[in-house]
């Protein structure tokens, strides 16, 4: 096949660098070296979309958007848990190889890209959000009090947190009954909606391994939305299983009347 | 027995962006069996990336707003081009679909008095976007998506269709391969709802993602649908710049609507010098009224930088022309002196953080470096535009990959109701389709055999031509030869070169094997892109004249004759045809909405 010529535009100073990539399957594979030239205001995706035109055309990558909303091209970038479209090569360091590695978490399809359908079968079995009835003039809710929930919102299900959470890192025995820190954000989601009656409270402890979490906060530091998920999500979650194991009548006072309600026009 | 996978469905719906979604909980929720089928995971697709908003008329924030207000923004920002009962529905039907997103646990920024906020854009006489900062889109696919999960909907991830089937005149089902394992598989489905977006990725500067390679676009076309409207393709104003890596990615009309202003490197606000005569009366004529009117709409008309998309987009690449353009050749955005850092960070935090990390920019203290790109195509599949039925019996098409609704020209927000309005009556009137069809159409083997037999020969060949060089050569020539300002002379290249680049797709040689071959799937794609690249040059040279997401230099004036007429592409026993055929006239009515001062 005739090889593309390919070389970064000029930007921001040419680098040569090696490219470390992890190549194979399920059943097996090794890291490859691919000496590239790059420009240091590229990110490690465009160095890879590089090798596939330039050397090895079948190198599997999973990427959409490259511009870090869609959380598709997650990797171990230098042994670091990224986004490689979010990662530019003027960080890195290039006297050495750099390495790049599939999400050690999730089994291996091809190359750097892994099954993750463990995050898509724990979604599965959130129970749905349920709104209390709207009323005649609309839902009223006020800014203040949706801020905590649009912080979890702005995940963009990239999996790194799975990805990285000790639980389910090196214990496959614990993936059935551990929703991981994703999911605990959408609990914790649905629990703080304004307008959410359900209680998933149970379902966190007993189902989905809610008390396995011991607060080490290795997801909040890979989350590359900056959601305190072990602060603000695990942590108001696991306080409130307590308060519902010992007290079920005052958490049902305070899901009734601790809302506070938008002021009137 | 084949030696693929075989599902059937009565629905089966190809795409899973906000269109596709919302087609398929419709669907479904009228009792018909329905799957989705997606090239990428789920909650991947390019709603993602939508940003500023929704729009819709739900008159939070002032009340003045009602659906013919903002019917007639996007008849005028379509250029009178639109389907206009298809404007009239999406503007009628816009706010209950937002609304019934909230019931379905979206969050929407508030209002002082706890209703949906909405935010100011480009060619919308009223503050009408609802959002959620500057990620609106991530917002509506996270709802469509746990929806669809929570109603188990059948969803077949990772998986692309190269072929719609087809028994006779009707559709049958739709035949594909699974990325993962490289497989054949097939849906035999009486009604196909293509929800597959657009055909960005022709383009070497987009904001769209690897995806949008005009799949439902080319699958419609080979199935025997019109498709309207191809030469018009929006070149969104803003996109960036610098480093070029990152060039193409989306800046958002939400830091214009929220205050940010265009100048050019002279320090000039150059876009009072660009205001067309049919957006005279409804634009300020100096900075001060531009300011005031972002505080005050009773005395002061609307600043020139947001007119529509298009005049924009113009404006930017004439100033760059004249010499006037930024070091790294754009534009500046500014909103860092305009607004406190608080304010950015809170309406924009998206941008900030796309500009710190891609660029290191801090937009709260300079000006962002912007220029066009490639964001979206109006042109489509021609559709009914009450029951988003294509011209093919059993074939629905909704979103991007619909023609008609947004005219030559596509106002910012309103995509993101497009696809929820439309998205909603395709799955609707599919599921309808599909339960009154009798007999079920069959495909029978030769079609599949067929099918298999061409997707694999990138395999049989060592010394083709490599796929990542044709896409190149194929974005080179749509960038220069198609893209904002078109002639006749280069339309003519272009087809020339098209042609070529089909012949050589045809050679396109993949390495390895089938299991997850980057190389292989662009092989096949490339088909889609050039099919729908050449229907947009076709229809490009077929309309001399320049209206919305079409220039033509040697036309550069709107005319009256093809004021009344879609230009239509079709294709018949392999043969391309290109025709005009006239607009359904405007009622009077509806006539005096549109020129309701």
């Amino acid at each position: 096949m005739s090889r593309q010529e390919a070389k970064p535009a000029e930007g921001d100073g040419r680098l040569n660098v090696t490219m470390r990539v992890w190549r194979g399957d399920a059943t097996g594979g090794d890291f490859t070296d691919h000496e590239v030239e790059a420009d240091a205001g590229e990110v490690v995706l465009d160095v890879l979309h590089r090798i596939q035109a330039t050397e090895a055309p079948d190198l599997a990558v999973r990427w959409n958007c490259k511009a870090g909303r869609c959380g598709s091209c997650s990797a171990e970038v230098n042994g670091n848990p990224r986004l490689t479209c979010m990662t530019r090569m003027s960080i890195l360091p290039t006297e050495e190889p750099i390495t790049v590695a599939p999400m050690r978490t999730f089994p291996i399809i091809k190359d750097l890209v892994t099954d993750v359908s463990f995050n898509y079968e724990m979604a599965k079995r959130v129970p749905e959000f349920k709104p209390k009835p709207k009323p005649p003039e609309g839902y009223r809710m006020a800014q203040q009090d949706i801020e905590r929930v649009q912080e979890f919102r702005k995940c963009i299900e990239c999996f790194l947190c799975q990805n990285v959470c000790h639980v389910i890192r090196d214990h496959e025995e614990n993936k059935p009954n551990f929703a991981g820190p994703r999911h605990f954000i959408r609990y914790a989601e649905l629990e703080m909606h304004p307008l959410d009656t359900g209680d998933r409270r149970n379902l966190l402890q007993d189902k989905m391994g809610l008390g396995l979490c011991n607060i080490t906060k290795c997801c909040s530091d890979v989350c590359p939305e900056d959601i305190h998920i072990t602060d603000n999500a695990i942590i108001p979650l696991k306080e409130r299983v307590v308060d519902r194991r010992y007290d079920p009548l005052a958490w049902l006072v305070n899901k009734i009347k601790g809302r506070r309600s938008p002021r009137a026009e | 027995m084949p030696d693929y996978d075989v599902h059937e469905f009565d629905v089966i719906v190809i795409g899973a962006g906000g269109a596709g979604l919302r087609a398929a909980i419709e669907a479904q929720a009228q009792g018909a069996k329905t799957a989705i089928i997606c090239k990428s995971l789920l909650g991947k697709a390019h709603t993602v990336m939508a940003e500023g908003g929704v729009a819709a008329a739900l008159g939070t924030v002032y009340s003045e707003d009602n659906w013919e207000v903002h019917f007639r923004d996007t008849m005028r920002g379509g250029k009178m081009l639109n389907n206009w009962r298809m404007a009239q529905i999406h503007a009628q039907e816009a706010p209950e679909r937002v609304l019934e997103l909230e019931e379905w646990g979206a969050l929407f920024d508030r209002t002082g008095d706890g209703r949906i906020l909405q935010r100011d854009f480009g060619g919308h006489r009223y503050a009408r976007l609802a959002h959620v900062g500057d990620r609106t889109g991530l917002e509506m696919i996270r709802i469509l998506q746990q929806k669809a999960v929570a109603r188990n909907i059948d969803v077949f991830m990772e998986c692309t269709i190269v072929r719609l089937l087809k028994d006779n005149d009707r559709i049958a089902g739709a035949f594909g391969y699974w990325r993962e394992s490289g497989r054949f598989v097939e849906f035999k489905a009486p009604a196909v709802i293509l929800a597959t977006g657009g055909v960005g990725k022709a383009y070497k500067v987009t904001s769209n993602s690897w995806e949008y390679t005009g799949d439902g676009h080319s699958l419609g076309l080979w199935a025997g649908a019109d498709l309207i409207d191809m030469e018009f393709v929006q070149f969104h104003p803003t996109g960036m710049v610098w480093p070029p890596s990152v060039m193409g990615i989306l800046v958002t009309e939400g830091v214009r609507g929220d205050g940010g202003i265009l100048r050019n490197a002279e320090n000039e606000r150059f876009m009072f010098r660009y205001i067309p005569e049919m957006f005279k009366a409804d634009t300020a004529e100096t900075e001060d009224e531009a300011d005031q009117w972002y505080t005050d709409r009773k005395s002061a008309r609307r600043p020139p930088d947001l007119l529509p998309r298009d005049e924009v987009a113009r404006a930017i690449v004439a100033e760059i022309k004249a010499g006037r353009g930024t070091p790294h050749g754009g534009i500046y955005l500014d909103i860092a002196s305009r607004r406190d850092s608080d304010y950015i960070m809170r309406r924009l935090p998206g941008m900030y953080h796309q500009f710190k990390q891609l660029a290191d920019v801090d937009i709260t203290k300079e000006p962002m470096e912007i220029g066009p790109t490639c964001h979206y195509i109006m042109g489509g599949v021609k559709v009914d535009p009450e029951t988003a039925a294509a011209t093919v019996p059993g074939l629905f098409a909704a979103g991007e990959v619909a023609g008609g609704m947004h005219g030559a020209n596509r106002l910012g927000g309103n995509s993101l109701s497009d696809l929820l309005v439309f998205g909603r009556r395709a799955g609707l009137h599919a599921a309808e389709y599909a339960g009154a069809v009798g007999t079920r159409p069959e495909a029978g083997p030769d079609q599949t055999a067929e099918v298999i037999k061409q997707s694999l020969t990138p395999f049989e060949r060592a010394d083709g031509e490599n796929p990542y060089s044709l896409q190149k050569e194929l974005q080179d020539t749509m960038q220069s030869l198609v893209g904002i300002i078109r002639t006749e002379a280069d339309l003519e290249k272009a087809l020339t070169k098209l042609g070529e680049l089909k012949e050589r797709a045809a050679r396109a040689t993949a390495e390895g094997n089938r299991m997850y071959n980057p190389g292989w799937h662009l092989a096949l794609d490339l088909k889609s892109m050039l099919a729908a690249s050449e229907a947009t040059a076709l229809a490009a040279l077929e309309r001399k004249e320049s209206r919305g997401g079409h220039t033509r230099e040697d036309f550069p004036k709107t005319d009256d004759r093809f004021a009344k007429v879609n230009v239509v592409v079709s294709q018949k026993n392999g043969e391309t045809y290109v025709d005009q055929a006239p607009l359904d006239p405007l009622p009077s009515d509806l006539r005096a909405l549109v020129e309701a001062k």
